[in-house]
This record gives C-alpha cells, sequence and structure tokens, in this order.
C-alpha cells in the first residue's frame, strides 16, 4: 500500500514538474501589466496585438513563415527522394548513408553554425533567406528521412509487384501505390521539419542577418535583452500550436485505423 | 539481372540529391570549421620572401642582412590594412611588442626620402632573436596552436608542449564545467525518468496514456517556449519563489536564476523525455509476469528489482542517458538565458570567439573538441541501440 501511494505521488510530482511550466507561462499572454509576474492585474490583449502590430514581431513572425515553407519544402523533396532509394537493400554502404543522413541531428548546433558561417560567406549567401533555408534544411532532413523510412519499411513490397506483374511502370507504381501508402510518413515528415525550422535558433544566430530574424530569433534576444509578455504571447500561440498538430495526428491515426478496420 | 542493375541505377538517383546536399552544406562546413582550427595563413601570405630566407637561420643567433632585407621587401609591398592587421595581431600574440615595433616599422619604410638601410636602425628591437623567432614559427600555414590551445597547452620558444599559466587556462575549466553539468544533468534525469518509466510502463489504460502525453507534450513544444517558461517560474518574483514565500518555507526570495541551480532545474526538463522513451521502450518488452514470479518465489521487492527488472532495462537506461550526455554538452540556449557568467558551457564559449571576437581559429579548435566528444559517445549510442535484445 505504501509503495503504490509512494508511486502515485512521484508520477503526480513528475507530471506536475512536465507540464507545469507549460501550463504557468499561459495566463500571463493575457496580462495587462508589462511585467512577467503574478498575479495578474487585470486581463488585455494588448500582448497580443503587439505581436502581430509591433514591426520587430511582425517581421519575425512574416520570415518564420517563409523560411519553415522553404524548409519544409526543400526538405520534404531530398528527404523523399533519398527514403525511397535507402529501401534498395543492394546499394552500397547502404548503413553509412544511413548514418550520414541522421549525423545533423547529433553534430552540435553551435559546431555546424561555425562552419556553415564560413562557407555560406564564401558562397555569398551569407544573411540571405536562401543561406537561412539551407542551413534549417540540413538540421530537418534527419527528421524526415526517419519518419518516412518508417512509413516505407511498413508498406508491404507485394503490394508494388502485383502492380508491377499486371504492368504499371515504375512511375505509375510510384504514383499510385507507394506515394499513397506513403503519405502519412510523407506528412508527419513535412510537420517535423516545418516544427523543427520554427524552433530552430543557434543556426540562426550563425546564418540569419538582421533581415532574416526568425520568431524563435526574436524571442531569444527578447528573452536575453527585455524581457516582457509578448513572450507569454508568442508561448501561448505555440503551445495552442503544438496541441492543435497533436490533436490532428492522434485523429488521423483513429481515422485511419478505423478505415482499415472498415 | 538488367532490371536489378536498372533499380540500383534508379535507387542511386533517388539518393544523389540529398547526398550532395549534405555533402555541399553538412559535411564540408565542418571541416572547413577543422581547417579554420589548423590553417594559419595570416603571416605567410604577407611575408613571401621572408617564407624563403628564414628557414636557413639558426633561431639562435642575431638577424643576418638578408633576412632583414627580405623582411623589408615584404613590408614595402603590403598594401592591404586589414591583412596587415591580421598578421600583427598573429604575431603580438606570439610575442608582444609587435603591434608597437610593427606600426613603427611601417611608418619608418613609408619615408622615401629618408630610406632606410636596415630594420635594426629602425629599431633596436630587431636585434633580438625572439621577435625573428616569432615570425619563423607564425611561417607555417598550419597550426596545432588552436589545437593546443583549446586544452590549455602551448609550445614554449624550444617548442615543446607544455601547459599554459594559471592566467590563460581558461579553456580546460570549461571544458570540465561542460561535462559536469552534462552529468548532473543525465543523473537528474536518470533519477526522474527511470522510476517515471517504469511506473507508466506499469499501468495501463487511460492512466498510461497521461503520463506518455505529459512526456510528450514538453517534447513537442518549442525549445524556447520552455526556457522561457523557466525563466519565468525561476525569477525571484516567480511562482516558485511566491509559493515558498506564500508556505512561510523562506523570508527572502531564493536566487534560482542565472546560476547553477536554474540551469540544472531548466535543462532537466528539457532532456527527461530524451531519458524517459527509450527505458519505457525497453520496459514494455519485458514480460509483464516476471516481476510477480520473483515476488511469489519468496523475493523481496528490492531483491526482485535488482536481480530481474534492473538487468533487463540497463540497456534502456544507458542509452537514455548517453542521449542525454550527448544533448547536454552541446547545449547552448538554456545555459545562455537561464545561466549566469559562471555557467556557460563549451558552446557559449564557441560562439564568443566566432561571433563576438571573430577568432575563427579558436572557435574552430573548440568546436573540434566538442564535436570529437560528440560522435565518440554517439558512436557508443549507434552500437549500444543497433544491439537487438537476446542476441549476442
Amino acid at each position: 500500500m505504501a509503495i503504490k501511494l509512494g508511486k502515485l505521488v512521484f508520477a503526480v510530482l513528475a507530471i506536475l514538474f512536465l507540464v507545469a511550466p507549460l501550463i504557468a507561462i499561459l495566463p500571463l499572454a493575457f496580462t495587462s501589466s508589462v511585467i512577467l509576474t503574478y498575479p495578474i492585474p487585470s486581463w488585455s490583449l494588448r500582448w497580443f496585438e503587439e505581436l502581430f502590430t509591433a514591426d520587430a514581431w511582425r517581421r519575425a513572425i512574416i520570415n518564420s513563415l517563409i523560411i519553415g515553407t522553404g524548409t519544409t519544402l526543400l526538405a520534404t523533396v531530398l528527404g523523399t527522394a533519398a527514403s525511397l532509394g535507402l529501401r534498395n537493400r543492394l546499394i552500397f554502404f547502404r548503413g553509412s548513408i544511413r548514418t550520414l543522413f541522421l549525423l545533423p541531428m547529433v553534430v552540435p548546433a553551435v559546431v555546424l553554425g561555425v562552419g556553415m558561417q564560413v562557407l555560406l560567406a564564401r558562397f555569398g549567401l551569407a544573411n540571405s533567406y536562401a543561406g537561412v533555408i539551407i542551413a534549417h534544411t540540413v538540421v530537418a532532413v534527419p527528421f524526415v528521412v526517419v519518419s518516412i523510412t518508417g512509413a516505407l519499411a511498413g508498406i508491404d513490397e507485394r503490394v508494388e509487384r502485383a502492380a508491377e506483374s499486371l504492368g504499371a511502370s515504375p512511375a505509375t507504381v510510384f504514383r499510385r501505390v507507394t506515394l499513397p501508402l506513403a503519405m502519412p510518413g510523407v506528412l508527419s515528415g513535412a510537420v517535423l521539419a516545418f516544427a523543427t525550422s520554427l524552433d530552430e535558433v543557434v543556426l540562426t544566430l550563425f546564418v540569419a542577418g538582421p533581415n532574416q530574424r526568425t520568431l524563435a530569433r526574436q524571442m531569444f534576444s527578447s528573452i536575453r535583452e527585455n524581457i516582457s509578455p509578448a513572450i507569454a504571447a508568442a508561448a501561448f500561440l505555440f503551445i495552442a500550436a503544438t496541441l492543435l498538430v497533436g490533436f490532428v495526428v492522434v485523429l488521423s491515426r483513429f481515422m485511419l485505423r478505423k478505415r482499415q478496420q472498415a | 539481372m538488367s532490371t536489378g542493375s536498372a533499380r540500383t541505377g534508379r535507387s542511386l538517383l533517388l539518393l544523389a540529391p540529398l547526398l550532395v546536399f549534405l555533402f555541399g552544406f553538412f559535411v564540408w562546413p565542418l571541416f572547413s570549421m577543422m581547417s579554420q582550427a589548423v590553417s594559419d595563413p595570416a603571416v605567410l601570405r604577407l611575408l613571401p620572401r621572408s617564407a624563403e630566407v628564414l628557414p636557413d637561420w639558426d633561431r639562435q643567433s642575431p638577424p643576418t642582412m638578408p633576412m632583414q632585407t627580405a623582411l623589408m621587401e615584404d613590408l614595402k609591398t603590403v598594401d592591404d590594412d586589414q591583412a596587415l592587421g591580421d598578421m600583427v595581431r598573429r604575431l603580438n600574440s606570439a610575442r608582444s611588442g609587435f603591434r608597437t615595433l610593427m606600426s613603427k616599422t611601417m611608418s619608418a619604410l613609408d619615408d622615401t626620402t629618408n630610406p632606410p638601410t636596415d630594420l635594426v636602425s629602425i629599431d633596436k628591437r630587431w636585434e633580438k632573436p625572439e621577435f625573428w623567432r616569432a615570425i619563423a614559427g607564425a611561417l607555417s600555414p598550419y597550426t596545432d596552436r588552436n589545437l593546443l590551445a583549446a586544452v590549455d597547452l602551448g609550445r614554449n620558444a624550444a617548442g615543446e608542449i607544455e601547459h599554459l599559466s594559471a592566467d590563460q587556462s581558461v579553456n580546460r575549466v570549461i571544458l570540465i564545467r561542460t561535462f559536469w553539468i552534462a552529468a548532473l544533468v543525465t543523473f537528474a534525469c536518470a533519477c526522474i525518468g527511470y522510476p517515471y518509466a517504469i511506473i507508466a510502463a506499469s499501468l495501463d489504460g487511460w492512466k498510461r496514456d497521461v503520463m506518455l502525453a505529459a512526456v510528450l507534450l514538453p517534447l513537442w513544444t518549442s525549445l524556447l517556449v520552455r526556457t522561457a517558461a523557466w525563466f519565468i517560474l525561476l525569477q525571484d518574483q516567480g511562482l516558485i519563489n511566491d509559493f515558498l514565500r506564500a508556505t512561510g518555507l523562506i523570508e527572502a526570495p531564493l536566487r534560482l536564476i542565472f546560476n547553477r541551480t536554474g540551469v540544472i532545474i531548466a535543462m532537466t526538463h528539457v532532456l527527461l523525455p530524451f531519458m524517459v522513451l527509450p527505458i519505457y521502450s525497453v520496459l514494455i518488452t519485458i514480460p509483464r509476469n516476471l516481476m510477480p514470479a520473483a515476488a511469489s518465489l519468496g523475493a523481496h521487492p528490492l531483491r526482485a528489482f535488482l536481480r530481474v527488472l534492473l538487468p533487463l532495462s540497463l540497456r534502456g537506461v544507458a542509452s537514455g542517458g548517453l542521449l542525454v550526455f550527448i544533448s547536454a554538452i552541446g547545449y547552448y540556449i538554456t545555459p545562455a538565458l537561464i545561466g549566469g557568467p559562471g555557467d556557460q558551457m563549451i558552446s557559449s564559449i564557441i560562439a564568443f570567439y566566432a561571433t563576438g571576437s571573430a577568432n575563427w581559429g579558436m572557435a574552430g579548435a573548440l568546436g573540434v573538441v566538442l564535436l570529437v566528444a560528440t560522435l565518440l559517445l554517439y558512436s557508443v549510442y549507434a552500437r549500444l541501440s543497433a544491439e537487438e535484445p537476446g542476441r549476442r
């Protein structure tokens, strides 16, 4: 009995430790005060207004959307093609190639940032959108590859061979059989790529100029220099978006399972 | 056979774009960072004539006339102020006094009405072999100076490796601090994460879902949001201090932010999911009836845990711990925002050298140290997670 009670207390405290900080920041998004402390004197939407009208924040949001979209497209296209190529077991160095694709996730961002800054400057891509998108794609690609290879591994190859034996060209097999079956993996890879780009700060610090300040970069310098409840408002949007995406993922899995059962 | 090779060709074509992309924008940057750490062209580029004459010198005797003439010729042809500044900075770091000596020499060489015949007539210091040794030592295009300095070593006048003096030995302190903070965070994550994973694996239904969701929600949430949340909680007028004061536990606010405590708390929160998930994924493969079986044979719960559950789940703990440790040693954002000056880790120092003082050599050298440490640990992790349970 004592063990059971101990387990319960521990689990509740640990969940509190994990989730409470995320909940604690939410009400502060609606404070009318200029400082980020409780108690909240009165409720207001002024910080959301600030977020969408103040020049620095508005530009940062737009930049994040531009760079996030670019990264998602580039990483998903490159990652999908490479994942399809990795299915072939006859490829030489298949394991090493796979490891190379995953390494950007492991290498410390600051190390990559230093090298990237030197190299992009040499290509004339320093302080440009293209440079930031390239840098974000490097760190987003592993998530896309993991997600899509996982989905491809779940495909029964006999289905594709059946299509082939019925006279479908490789392109048709891909378009009509493989891609639709791998679609959940491609989509979740794309979502992860966008999320990675949205949250990336360290590489952005090194390769982006003042015109490519992203939302995460703006939050970083805002916490560092003059912290204001605009941070809490931005965090509110982030958490709301996270919950929304999580909800959509759970819902689509649920629908998929239902469709498979039917 | 032909369909097989056609398929292989197609696979290679599909792999090519990402391979090219990653070689260009991932492998190459890392290599150019490493070459920054060992390349040292600042002096050689400006002094080609001296580079031909100086190797013949015995490094002990006073400078000969051809050496002085070669250096004077080299210095007269310098027209790039930026490159000159780089060279002077490089020489000054090897032998202090070069800054004043060079500016005096350069202005004397500019004097065309009364051209100097040799360098010693411009400044007596050019007689001393130390200055010439500094130039001779800086003429190689490659140097191990930065790499040695990254671990607080240097070469003395005779070229032997020795420890730098205490006031120059900052990097080793930071390296030790980085590993120490990472170890503390790993330990804290293990203390919370291991029991958490055991409890989650022992439950089912909605209780297990809640415990897993509590891990996944922070994992999916932006790192900056989590850091901002801890900033708000830990500050002097933050919720934690308010709560402790309201309960009467403390009088004055505890200092929780801009110090080590805050960094450890925030990093533990950020990295905890990386500990819980690997352990959990190992635990759910262990048959559930093992612990009751041990109990029915009369084993005390603690003994059953030590002899049954711990050995079976150790692989998960090891890979979770490595994952947390690898992530922690490269951390930048959380220490930068929550830590004080005494809590900055190696990443912050690299960022300082790169963006603050434009010392690419040192940034590259410390980057090499961090990269090597990370890749070594990752190879252990990859071996550990590739081993399937039960296969020996």
